[in-house]
């Protein structure tokens, strides 16, 4: 198959970048989306091109590093995937490709389709752990009865890779369901519950000093999550931050 | 209290704020409508309820200031929402389908809410500006039966209904994502009873709008 690529190019952080043009011929609909630009960069690279810088690790959605915005959709028109894990077969010969890097404030364009997402890591560092004393005398986490249905709603929270299509699909480039996510993670369990005040008021204190939009409720996030997200953890969070605004002691 | 300062200027506090004043505010129009629908049936009832609403000191000078300083709030906050929530991505995509993951009534709330207050400008100057002079300005003495008189002549004007009618589908299509947004905001959201929370948005977004629709239309072609 035969596709046009509209893909954006920046030199650096400091270039202003531009959409640039590249034909590509014999893409095979078995191919994922990053194997295509693979054969692109392929191609360039023979041309004494720059190839296309873009995030990847794992190509299997497990990770999180691989992000675009394809076709005005984060990780592309696909539901509960990733771009590694999207297949060049949901797309038609001929077709127009337009492909972004997650934009954001927070997220800086480093090169090309590459964004400084440590934004995430800071707000994660801010709160996104539990205290634990491993001096030895750990107590085995499985000594401490958890209800199946939170075990199961703190599994599902925890099963966000941190990949940021949250921010990038949401018209505010609001990070809540990320925040929501990793909150709810720990808010739901008992080791999670003894630094879940400060935790919750850290995070959301981080993730607005990083410059994130504010949420208003849209859902985009929801729906172009690969993991499949669910804003009840935003609701969750809301009730936590309210909660821990008016009954912590700092 | 600074904790409470900052609360309140964290997203998540505004957000708080933004659906605090919106209950409030659909209370309120519940309220309105209540009030308006007797003037279908009976020009008594509606006379009598205009009457109390008008002159009990508590309605007049603290649930109306009330009512006024929770519209600015709802309002200033939403603009401030919305700029800040323009910066924070101060590049755009060349290609964004916003549609493919969320509704229009929620991308576009900024548009809704700015019609409803240019409706709400008009509807100021229409009641309560004439209203307000009659009663502190002019200091008329107070007629009780006048309210219904106001309303039918008010509604004798096909411009005024056109404005209403159109005012009031995007006062709908703001409360369909309002109505459980700002439940949501509230952290009330759970699969009990989101789906009742989803209807009765539903039931209140498209009934009052449509309710106040009819008061206008039944008046306009009653009272000619
Ligand atoms: S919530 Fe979903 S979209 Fe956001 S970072 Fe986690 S996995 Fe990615
Ligand atoms: S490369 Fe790891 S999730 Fe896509």
């Amino acid at each position: 198959m035969k596709l046009k690529l509209k893909i954006w190019r920046q030199k650096n952080a400091q270039d202003k970048g531009k959409m640039v043009d590249y034909d590509i011929e014999g893409v095979s609909g078995d191919m994922s989306f990053l194997e295509m630009l693979d054969v692109l960069n392929n191609q360039l690279i023979g041309k004494d091109e720059d190839p296309v810088a873009f995030d990847h690790d794992c190509r299997e959605g497990i990770c999180g590093s691989c992000s675009l915005f394809i076709n005005g959709e984060a990780h592309g028109p696909d539901r509960l995937i990733t771009t590694c894990q999207l297949h060049m077969r949901k797309f038609k010969d001929g077709d127009t490709v337009y492909i972004e890097p997650f934009r954001a404030g927070a997220f800086p364009v480093i090169k090309d389709l590459v964004v400084d997402r440590s934004a995430l890591d800071r707000i994660q560092q801010a709160g996104g752990y539990v205290s634990v004393n491993t001096s030895g005398n750990t107590q085995d986490a499985n000594a401490i009865p958890v209800p199946k249905s939170d075990a199961d709603k703190a599994f599902d929270a925890a099963t966000c890779i941190g990949c940021g299509a949250c921010v990038a699909s949401c018209k505010n480039a609001s990070a809540m369901l990320f925040v929501a996510a990793k909150v709810s993670q720990f808010a739901l369990l008992p080791q999670g519950k003894i630094e879940a005040k400060r935790r919750v008021l850290n995070m959301v204190e981080q993730m607005d000093k990083e410059g994130f939009g504010s949420c208003t409720n849209t859902g985009a996030c929801e729906a172009e999550c690969p993991k499949g997200i669910s804003l009840e953890n935003i609701a969750r969070m809301n009730r936590e931050y309210l909660s821990a605004s008016f009954t912590a002691n700092e | 209290m600074s904790w409470l300062k900052k609360t309140f200027s964290s997203t998540i506090g505004r957000k708080f704020a933004m659906a605090l004043s919106a209950l409030f505010l659909l209370v309120f129009l519940l309220q309105h409508f209540a009030i308006n629908i007797t003037s279908v049936f009976s020009a008594g009832l509606f006379n009598e309820l205009s009457h109390f609403m008008g002159t009990n000191p508590l309605v007049q000078f603290l649930l109306q200031p009330v009512l006024i300083a929770g519209i600015l709030l709802h309002f200033i906050l939403g603009v401030y929402l919305e700029m800040t929530n323009k910066a924070a991505r101060p590049i755009a995509y060349a290609q964004y389908r916003g549609s493919a993951s969320a509704t229009w009534m929620s991308r576009n709330m900024a548009y809704s809410g700015m019609a409803i207050l240019l409706f709400m400008s008009l509807h100021f100057y229409d009641f309560w500006v004439p209203e307000i002079v009659y009663k502190y300005v002019e200091v008329n003495p107070e007629d009780p039966f006048r309210y219904y008189e106001e309303l039918v002549h008010k509604f004798q004007n096909p411009v005024r209904i056109g404005l209403y009618v159109a005012a009031f589908v995007f006062l709908s299509l703001h409360l369909l994502h309002g109505f459980q947004s700002a439940f949501q905001s509230l952290g009330a959201r759970h699969p009990k009873y989101y789906p009742l929370i989803e209807k009765l948005g539903k039931i209140y977004a498209i009934g009052i709008p449509a309710g106040f629709v009819f008061i206008a239309l039944y008046h306009h072609f009653f009272h000619a």
